[in-house]
């Protein structure tokens, strides 16, 4: 087995980490960590299926970089949404109080 | 030997992130999560991916813990409104109280067992893949002389696949318009409060600062520039320059804020500006983003140029106004 497979395999187990993390957890915070290691998984996968033959493969290499943007774009999105969601919900709470 | 160091990389991967998501405290969650950052970059080191490796020592490691550790004076505490399918259960101590019920027990179980089976189902799929009919690093071998560049991965992402580069750099400023929108605007009296602990984690002595910065844009330029024939690229050094504006708020020199102004809302479109004139001014050959060979080099640095400054500004941007909106 070549490493490319060997990581590859660790990729898919690491997005089913990230997918039970994220059903099974109930803090925000915890579930953008578990978003954020379910697309760390889809990378490895990308990547390391690419390379299964063992030589780099400079595609997938490009598209999990640019990948690696958009995810940090994402989780900046995520915790501003669940902090105003917090503050949103403080609001209510001294509202019915 | 190779193997051996391989399996003991992948476990220490697995068990960062299955901790992250499983330790009661939130705070160890976030620094087992930058630890998981920082295997993931040796992890891309050993999958010969050095430009990988670089941009998540940077951004996934740094940026995002950063991001994280920030978010975490705002966010701890326990969840206020349970609502949802699962509750929170005894596992989860400080993130709610309450002792679970029956169901609870069931509908987590069942979820534990359909995340495995979806994990054994991925892995044999991946197993039982036929061999691909085309060699793409071959193709890309016999494109470079046209390419402009000497980088193979930079090739593909300014050149072979320019629009998919173009419309990312697209989705990352659409993000930071959508935390500009839900962080900035509100009212000052309404900013809650940061408890002081989770600030004090997060200084950085002045000089420390002082002298990094000026570095820190020398080594963006050196990224930048070395992009066209190794690893490196407008990523890597627009990461780096992120972490430049960081340090200095950190530190107390650089104010944050949700509300930019306009010389830096230019900054922030500048490089995707950029990449859309050079798309423009080449559609006359008819194909989107296929550059005369002749002048491909230059283009490719041109824009290159631009999107190190807008993702810099960019990435710096996602920090500043979610770490600036808890001050003012």
């Amino acid at each position: 087995m070549s490493a490319g497979l060997l990581y590859a395999l660790a990729g898919a187990a690491l997005f089913a980490f990230g997918v039970a993390g994220l059903i099974l957890r109930s803090h925000p915070l915890r579930k953008i960590l578990a978003f954020n290691v379910m697309g760390s998984g889809a990378f490895l996968v990308l990547v390391g299926l690419g390379q299964r033959d063992g030589t780099a493969d400079p595609v997938p290499q490009a598209m999990v970089l640019t990948g690696i943007v958009v995810s940090i774009a994402a989780t900046a999105l995520a915790l501003a949404l669940a902090r105003r969601q917090r503050e949103h919900g403080n609001d209510k709470e001294e509202r019915d109080a | 030997m190779n193997l051996a160091f391989d399996l003991l990389l992948i476990a220490a991967l697995l068990w960062s992130a299955g901790r992250a998501l499983t330790t009661p405290d939130l705070f160890r969650a976030v620094v087992l999560f930058i630890v998981f950052g920082l295997l993931m970059a040796l992890a891309w080191a050993r999958l010969d991916a050095p430009d990988i490796a670089l941009a998540e020592a940077a951004i996934g490691a740094g940026l995002t813990g950063a991001l994280l550790l920030d978010a975490l004076g705002h966010l701890r505490g326990p969840v206020r409104r349970k609502s949802g399918l699962i509750a929170p259960s005894t596992v989860m101590s400080s993130e709610g109280a309450g002792p679970p019920a029956f169901p609870t027990y069931f509908l987590n179980g069942l979820a534990i067992v359909l995340a495995v089976a979806l994990g054994l189902a991925l892995a044999g799929a991946l197993l039982l893949l036929p061999e691909p009919a085309i060699s793409l690093p071959r193709e890309v071998a016999a494109a470079m002389d046209a390419s402009g560049v000497a980088h193979p991965v930079t090739a593909v992402l300014l050149n072979f696949r320019g629009y998919d580069t173009l419309l990312e750099v697209a989705v990352l400023w659409l993000a930071l318009l959508g935390v500009l929108a839900v962080a900035g605007g509100r009212a000052p009296g309404r900013a809650p409060v940061t408890p002081r602990s989770a600030r004090a984690s997060l200084k950085v002595p002045r000089l420390l600062a002082r002298v990094l910065a000026p570095l820190a844009l020398l080594v963006a330029g050196y990224l930048l520039w070395a992009g066209a024939h190794q690893p490196g690229g407008a990523f890597q050094a627009g990461a780096v320059l992120a972490a430049a504006a960081v340090l200095l708020n950190l530190a107390g020199l650089l104010p944050g804020g949700a509300t930019p102004r306009w010389v830096l809302r230019a900054g922030l479109g500048f490089g995707l500006l950029v990449f859309l004139a050079v798309a423009a001014a080449v559609m006359g050959q008819g194909v989107l983003l296929q550059y005369p060979p002749a002048w491909a080099g230059a283009l490719i640095m041109l824009i290159e140029t631009g999107l190190t400054l807008s993702i810099g500004l960019t990435l710096a941007g996602l920090f500043l106004a979610l770490s600036g909106a808890s001050r003012q």
